[in-house]
């Protein structure tokens, strides 16, 4: 027989996966080069749901914009509102007032927890885990009727103003607030009970889709994904924004740069996010939403109304928009998959002149193949979900 | 105002400036963003100081995009690259005139992998391209795409037409069911 006995030919075979493949959750695709069910190679191609985000941008007005953000990551929209009304604020140099600065923290906090809550809970049911994702499911809803309550709209929330927000808080927030984390924590500890010790779940997620510190700090990868190998780089704590640097809350951190540790990192953020909308809830001051300034803010209707000057400031403001002056900023804020920066170019117009999203995801999706590479194709499914990718902030 | 203003002679731009020179062109510290313009010429040297200095440790590439100035600034282009250090928890922007005439700088893939999307995508929505960059393709839009969209002279409102499905090398397909489809197009074909 030992004559007989041949090895069998290996040869590279090429299989496309995706644009739209049932566990990548957005359209995307993989070039995968393969040997057998090992990925050799890989090559992503992303843009199916390019829209010209930054070309629409440059047509309309400052406040104009602040729709189109919410597009941007559709699963915490109102972080990418918080984020772009900061960089205009920032370019225009002012300050909101405190009481914004906290109705801020904890809406970017809200949303922070839905976007970890669908990212594990899909990626937990797709590994199987179909029980978790709905229980995670759940605890979104209860967030995302919070979200309703205050902005109007699950999704599309545009919920910012420059130098301000649309409107205050409703009444007994912090009770529906306490009561949604009730019962978020009580679906959390249930979810823990089915994965923690779960053998299947753990052998999936520990050890695949490893990417070393030096590797994910020179492809610039930013959130969990950075953070799962170790780095303590978080916006909120390098650069603190809002009242950040008020409020108390850890920064969880991985050890070996797998999909457990993301995994885990992104459940304690969960935490430390209610952590922080608790502590701004109860230290919330009182005072104005947004800033007095009448070059920046509309003027109450009542005077919108009843005298001309109100009408002509507010048809000013809505048909030129806010002017501000010519010049470029950078600002970045602590997105849910990492660093979501803006850049934008202003030339003294009421239109921005050139505004540029640092997509986390685009960034994270770049270091994808690094991820992949050497290991099964139905690895790829939990590697793919951990990174997170949010089409629509990817492609723009 | 709450927000600081650092004017010109912030620490960090100071130190560039000895260091580096003739090679810096302009600095500017608007809202406490520190910005230099820097030469295209030896642009990775400048790129490997800042990178590897220990003073500076900009280890963090954090964003490659560009701005068309058309008819406002002479040269049209500006490639804008942003840095972090974790070490040193400051940042800089760094910003490289590009001509219309010339739309050519070298690529960072050779110091921060990461370069190498940021470039494709400031290649595929600018056409300014980037030398010694391992595979310079669009990244958003696709190969029959013409133009270049974020460059002020491309209308906002253009239509391109659409493209023919392209022939897909070394995909597996299935004979029976391809052959059953194309008698299925012809049955319908014949009808209508």
């Amino acid at each position: 027989m030992k004559a007989d006995t041949k090895e069998l030919p290996l040869e590279t075979m090429d299989l496309q996966m995706g644009p739209a493949h049932p566990a990548t959750h957005g359209t995307i695709k993989f070039n995968l080069k393969l040997t057998g069910e090992k990925v050799l190679d890989c090559d992503v191609e992303v843009g199916y749901l390019h829209r010209g985000f930054a070309k629409s941008c440059e047509q309309a007005t400052w406040t104009q914009v602040i729709p189109y953000t919410d597009r941007l990551n559709y699963s915490s929209p109102l972080i990418n509102n918080v984020g772009y009304a900061m960089t205009v604020e920032k370019l225009l140099g002012v300050e909101t007032p405190p009481r914004c600065q906290f109705i801020r923290v904890i809406v970017s906090e809200l949303s922070r927890i839905t976007d970890h809550l669908t990212c594990c809970g899909m990626a937990a049911s797709e590994l199987g885990a179909i029980t978790v994702g709905f229980y995670m499911i759940e605890a979104r809803e209860f967030l995302m009727r919070i979200v309703e309550t205050l902005t109007g709209a699950r999704l599309t929330t545009t919920y910012t103003r420059i130098g301000g927000v649309k409107h205050d808080l409703p009444q007994d927030f912090t009770g529906q607030v306490t009561q949604a984390f009730q019962k978020v924590r009580r679906l959390l500890a249930d979810c823990d009970r089915l994965l923690s010790r779960n053998r299947i779940f753990i052998d999936r997620m520990s050890g695949v889709g490893l990417i070393s510190q030096e590797t994910a700090i020179a492809y610039g990868l930013t959130g969990p994904i950075l953070r799962s190998t170790g780095v303590n780089y978080d916006v909120r704590k390098a650069e603190p924004y809002l009242v950040y640097d008020q409020l108390e809350f850890e920064v969880p951190l991985g050890t070996k740069g797998d999909n457990y540790d993301r995994f885990v990192c992104r459940i304690q953020e969960i935490e430390q996010s209610m952590r922080i909308v608790e502590q701004a809830l109860r230290e919330i001051p009182l005072g104005s939403i947004s800033l007095e300034d009448p070059r920046v803010v509309l003027p109450e209707k009542e005077k919108v109304y009843n005298s001309i000057e109100g009408l002509m400031h507010h048809f000013k403001i809505i048909m030129e928009g806010i002017q501000v002056p010519p010049g470029e900023v950078y600002f970045a804020v602590e997105g849910a998959n990492g660093e979501l920066g803006f850049y934008i170019v202003s030339d003294g117009g009421g239109k921005p002149y050139r505004l540029r999203v640092r997509p986390p995801s685009f960034i994270a999706m770049s270091a994808c193949h690094e991820m992949i590479k050497g290991y099964m194709v139905a690895d790829i499914v939990p590697t793919f979900g951990m990174i997170n990718m949010i089409a629509g902030e990817c492609d723009r | 105002m709450g927000v600081k203003f650092h004017g010109r002679d912030s620490s960090t731009i100071l130190y560039l400036q000895q260091s580096l020179g003739g090679r810096i062109l302009d600095s500017h510290a608007f809202r406490g963003d520190e910005t230099i313009v820097i030469t295209r010429e030896g642009l990775l040297e400048v790129f490997l100081f800042l990178k590897e200095d220990p003073k500076l440790d900009f280890n963090f590439l954090t964003d490659i995009t560009a701005v068309d100035y058309l008819g406002k600034k002479e040269p049209r282009f500006e490639v804008v690259y942003h840095f972090y250090s974790f070490r040193a928890k400051h940042r800089l922007r760094v910003k490289v005139g590009v001509s219309e005439e010339d739309p050519i700088v070298d690529s960072l893939v050779p110091l921060w992998k990461g370069a190498n999307w940021l470039e494709r995508e400031v290649w595929d929505m600018f056409g300014i391209r980037f030398l010694g960059h391992p595979d310079l393709r669009r990244i958003l839009l696709y190969e029959e795409f013409k133009g270049h969209p974020l460059r002020k002279d491309y209308p906002v409102n253009l239509c391109q037409p659409l493209v023919p499905e392209r022939e897909v090398k070394g995909t597996f397909v299935d004979q029976r069911s391809h052959n059953k489809l194309m008698q299925l197009k012809q049955q319908f074909s014949a009808k209508s």
